[in-house]
C-alpha cells in the first residue's frame, strides 16, 4: 500500500466522521491559534517597548537619586531620596571631570494641577535645564522652549506636551496664552512635538519649567535636590566611557563606594533590556499556558483515535484478514491522527493570522505574525498528531485479526 | 482428491500414485492449544487434511468442536501449535504475521458469514480493498473489481454501498472481494448463516458455479444441508478431523 493510498483512506475516515473529526481539528485549532496570538501579542509588545524607549532620547544615561528608608523600615522608591542636587549635575557637565559626557539635563517632576482657559489639567510639572530638549530627544512643535537666562532668572514661564496643550486650550494655540500652577501664574511660551507614549508614561501630557522656577514656586520642599539626571553621551561609541565618568564622579563626590551608592544609573540600553526581559517573561507565561491548550487538543486527538481503533475493530480485523500488514495498519492510523493535527494546524495559523489582523485594532497592542511561527505552528501541531497517534495506531496494529472479526 | 470416482472421502492425503501435483492445503498432525492462565484448552488435537487443487470441500461440525480454530488457520490468521500447513507446498505454519499478511493477501479469499463490508465504501470500492494491500495500481483495480462484480452478477450494483443492498448481495459483493485476487483457496466460513434461505440457495449456487469454473473451495458451516452442497464433506468433533459418513463423493 503505497502512502498515497494510505493518505487517502485516512482523507476517507475523516470525511466519513465529518463532526468528530471538526471537533477533534477544533482543539488543535484552539491550541495553535493561541499559541501564534500569545507570541504575536509578545513580540509585537517587545518592539514597540524597545521603539518607545528609543524615543526617551539617544545615548542616554539616566541617573535617579536613591531611596529613603523611614525609621520603621518603610523604603520609598526610587528617587524618593534627596541625593541628588542641581550641583551634582553641574559637576557631571564639567568636561574635565566627565570629557564623554555632551549634555546634561538635570530633572525634578510632580503632580500638579494647572488652570487656565476656563479648565484645569492635572499633569506632570517637570523642573529642568534648556538643555533638556536636546539629551531628551525632543523638539518645538510652535514657540520656543526657556532659554537659560529664563533658567537663571527664576522665569514664570512653561513649555506645555502637545496633549496638555490641547487638553486645556483646545486647537486655539496656547502660546502666549497664561496658567496658574499651584498659585502661581505662568506664561505658556511652547508647545512640545508630540512623539506618543513610552515606558516612562505619556511624554505627550506634561509641562515643563525651569528648574528654578520649579524649585521656587511649584515644590518649594525639594530645595536644590533634583530626582534625576539626564545625561548624554557623545556618541554611542563612548556611552560606556560616559558611563564610568558619571558613576565614578558621582561616588567620589558623594563619598560612597559602589554597595552603598545612594544613586542609581541606568544606560538606555539596560532599560530596553529590562522591558524586553520582562515583556519576553509574560509572553512565555501566555504561550505556556497557550501551549497547554495544545496539549488538551492533542490528548483529544488521542482520544479520539483510540475511541476510533475500538469502535472500528471489525475493519481493521477485516483489513489484515485480507492482507494488511500490522505496519499497514499502524501508517493507516498515524496518518489519520497526522492528518487531524495538521488540519487542526492550518485552520489555526488562519484564525491566528486573522487574529492577528483584528486584535490590534481592538487591544491597540501590535501582534507580530511572522512565517517562523506559523512553519512553528504547522510542525508542532504535525508532531502531536503523530505523538497523539502512535498509542492508538500500535494497539490497532497488534490488534489480532481473529479477535478483531469475531468481535461484536 | 481430484478424482470423482475416488473410492472413498477422508481425510488423508490420496494414495500416492494419483498425486501428480501438490495439494493447495496439506495439514500434518496440526495441533493448537490455547493457555488462558491455568486452564489449557486443547482446540485441535492432531487434524491432517489435504484439499487438492479444484476440490469443494465443507468442514462442519457442532460449535466448539474446533472447527473455527481450523479454519483461523488454514486461512493463515493464526498458526499452528504443532504439527506442518503447507499452502501450495509452502509451509506457513512457522511465518510471522506480515509473511501471514502478504499470504493472506495473494492465495486466499475470505467469505465471512457477517459479510464484513466496510458501510462507508461502494461495492467496488469494498472488492478492490485486497489489490490495494497487494500493490496493484488504482486503473487496474477498478476493472479487476468491475470483472469480479460482474462474476457475482452484481455488474449493476458497483457503486451501491452494502447498506443499499439485500444480505444476499451483500454477500455476494464479499465472494467477488475473495475472487478479486485470483486465489488459489476460498475460504467461506459460515457463508450462509446470515442469509434466508432464497440468498443461501443463491449464495450456494455461486459456490457451485465457481468449484464448476475450477475454483479450490473450503467451505466451512454447522448447517448439514449446507455441508452437503461440497463435494466432499468432513466433520469435526472435539478436535480432530474425520470424512462425514454416508458423504458422497
Amino acid at each position: 500500500m503505497t502512502w498515497l493510498e494510505t493518505l487517502w483512506t485516512a482523507v476517507d475516515a475523516i470525511r466519513t466522521r465529518r463532526m468528530r473529526s471538526a471537533l477533534t481539528m477544533l482543539g488543535i485549532l484552539i491550541g495553535i491559534a493561541a499559541v501564534m496570538l500569545t507570541v504575536g501579542l509578545g513580540q509585537g509588545a517587545q518592539q514597540s517597548v524597545a521603539a518607545q524607549i528609543d524615543k526617551l532620547g539617544s545615548n542616554l544615561l539616566i541617573v535617579s537619586a536613591g531611596s529613603t528608608t523611614s525609621l520603621s523600615g518603610l523604603r520609598g522608591g526610587r528617587g524618593s531620596a534627596t541625593t541628588l542636587t542641581a550641583a551634582d549635575a553641574a559637576m557631571l557637565g564639567d568636561r574635565e571631570v566627565a570629557p564623554d559626557i555632551a549634555a546634561v539635563a538635570p530633572s525634578s517632576q510632580t503632580s500638579s494641577t494647572l488652570v487656565g482657559n476656563g479648565t484645569n489639567w492635572t499633569t506632570s510639572v517637570i523642573g529642568s535645564t534648556p538643555s533638556w530638549l536636546s539629551v531628551r530627544a525632543r523638539s518645538i512643535a510652535s514657540g520656543r522652549f526657556f532659554t537659560t537666562q529664563e533658567l537663571n532668572t527664576s522665569e514664570p514661564v512653561v513649555v506645555l506636551g502637545a496633549e496638555t496643550a490641547s487638553d486645556i486650550f483646545g486647537a486655539r494655540g496656547a502660546v502666549g496664552q497664561s496658567v496658574t500652577i499651584g498659585s502661581q501664574p505662568f506664561t505658556v511660551i511652547g508647545v512640545l512635538a508630540t512623539v506618543g507614549s513610552t515606558v516612562g508614561g505619556d511624554q505627550d501630557d506634561l509641562a515643563i519649567v525651569p528648574m528654578t522656577t520649579y524649585a521656587a514656586s511649584i515644590s518649594p520642599s525639594s530645595g536644590t535636590s533634583v530626582s534625576s539626571i539626564y545625561l548624554e553621551a557623545r556618541s554611542s561609541a563612548r556611552l560606556s566611557a560616559a558611563y564610568q565618568e558619571a558613576d565614578n564622579a558621582l561616588l567620589t563626590a558623594h563619598g560612597v563606594n559602589a554597595t552603598t551608592a545612594d544613586f542609581s544609573l541606568n544606560s538606555q540600553q539596560s532599560i530596553v533590556a529590562t522591558a524586553t526581559t520582562t515583556a519576553r517573561t509574560l509572553t512565555v507565561l501566555l504561550a505556556g499556558i497557550a501551549a497547554i491548550s495544545l496539549l488538551v487538543g492533542g490528548i483529544g486527538v488521542m482520544n479520539i483515535m483510540l475511541v476510533s481503533v475500538t469502535e472500528r475493530i471489525r475493519e481493521i480485523g477485516l483489513r489484515k484478514a485480507l492482507g494488511a500488514t500490522p505496519g499497514a495498519i499502524l501508517r493507516q492510523f498515524l496518518t489519520e491522527a497526522s492528518l487531524l493535527g495538521v488540519a487542526g494546524g492550518l485552520l489555526g495559523i488562519a484564525l491566528g493570522v486573522v487574529g492577528a489582523m483584528v486584535l490590534p485594532s481592538v487591544l491597540r497592542q501590535p501582534v507580530t505574525v511572522s512565517t517562523t511561527a506559523a512553519l512553528a505552528a504547522l510542525v508542532i501541531s504535525l508532531v502531536i498528531g503523530i505523538v497523539a497517534g502512535v498509542y492508538p495506531a500500535t494497539r490497532a496494529a497488534r490488534l489480532s485479526p481473529i479477535d478483531a472479526l469475531r468481535s461484536e | 482428491m481430484t478424482l470423482p470416482d475416488a473410492p472413498s472421502t477422508h481425510a488423508l492425503p490420496g494414495p500416492a500414485t494419483r498425486v501428480t501435483t501438490e495439494p493447495i492445503l496439506r495439514l500434518e498432525r496440526v495441533g493448537k492449544t490455547y493457555s488462558t492462565g491455568a486452564v489449557t484448552v486443547e482446540a485441535l488435537r492432531g487434524v491432517d487434511l489435504s484439499v487438492e487443487a479444484g476440490e469443494f470441500v465443507s468442514i462442519s461440525g457442532p460449535s466448539g468442536s474446533g472447527k473455527s480454530t481450523l479454519m483461523h488457520i488454514i486461512g493463515c490468521l493464526d498458526v499452528p501449535t504443532t504439527g506442518t500447513y503447507r499452502l501450495t507446498g509452502e509451509d506457513v505454519s512457522r511465518m510471522r504475521e506480515d509473511q501471514l499478511a502478504e499470504i493472506r493477501n495473494r492465495r486466499i479469499g475470505f467469505v465471512f458469514q457477517q459479510f464484513n463490508l466496510l458501510p462507508t465504501m461502494s461495492a467496488w470500492r469494498n472488492v478492490e480493498l485486497p489489490l490495494v494491500y497487494g500493490g496493484v495500481p488504482r486503473a487496474e483495480r477498478r476493472q479487476r473489481a468491475l470483472e469480479a462484480l460482474a462474476k457475482v452478477g452484481l455488474a449493476d450494483r458497483v457503486d451501491h454501498r452494502p447498506g443499499e443492498l439485500s444480505g444476499g448481495q451483500q454477500q455476494r459483493v464479499s465472494v467477488a472481494r475473495a475472487l478479486v485476487t485470483d486465489p488459489q483457496l476460498i475460504l467461506a466460513d459460515e457463508p450462509t448463516g446470515n442469509l434466508d434461505s432464497r440468498s443461501t440457495e443463491d449464495v450456494l449456487n455461486l459456490f457451485s458455479d465457481l468449484h464448476g469454473q475450477g475454483r479450490t473451495i473450503v467451505l466451512i458451516t454447522h448447517e448439514a444441508d449446507v455441508a452437503a452442497r461440497a463435494r466432499r464433506a468432513t466433520v469435526m468433533r472435539d478436535g480432530v478431523l474425520s470424512a462425514a459418513e454416508g458423504a458422497v463423493a
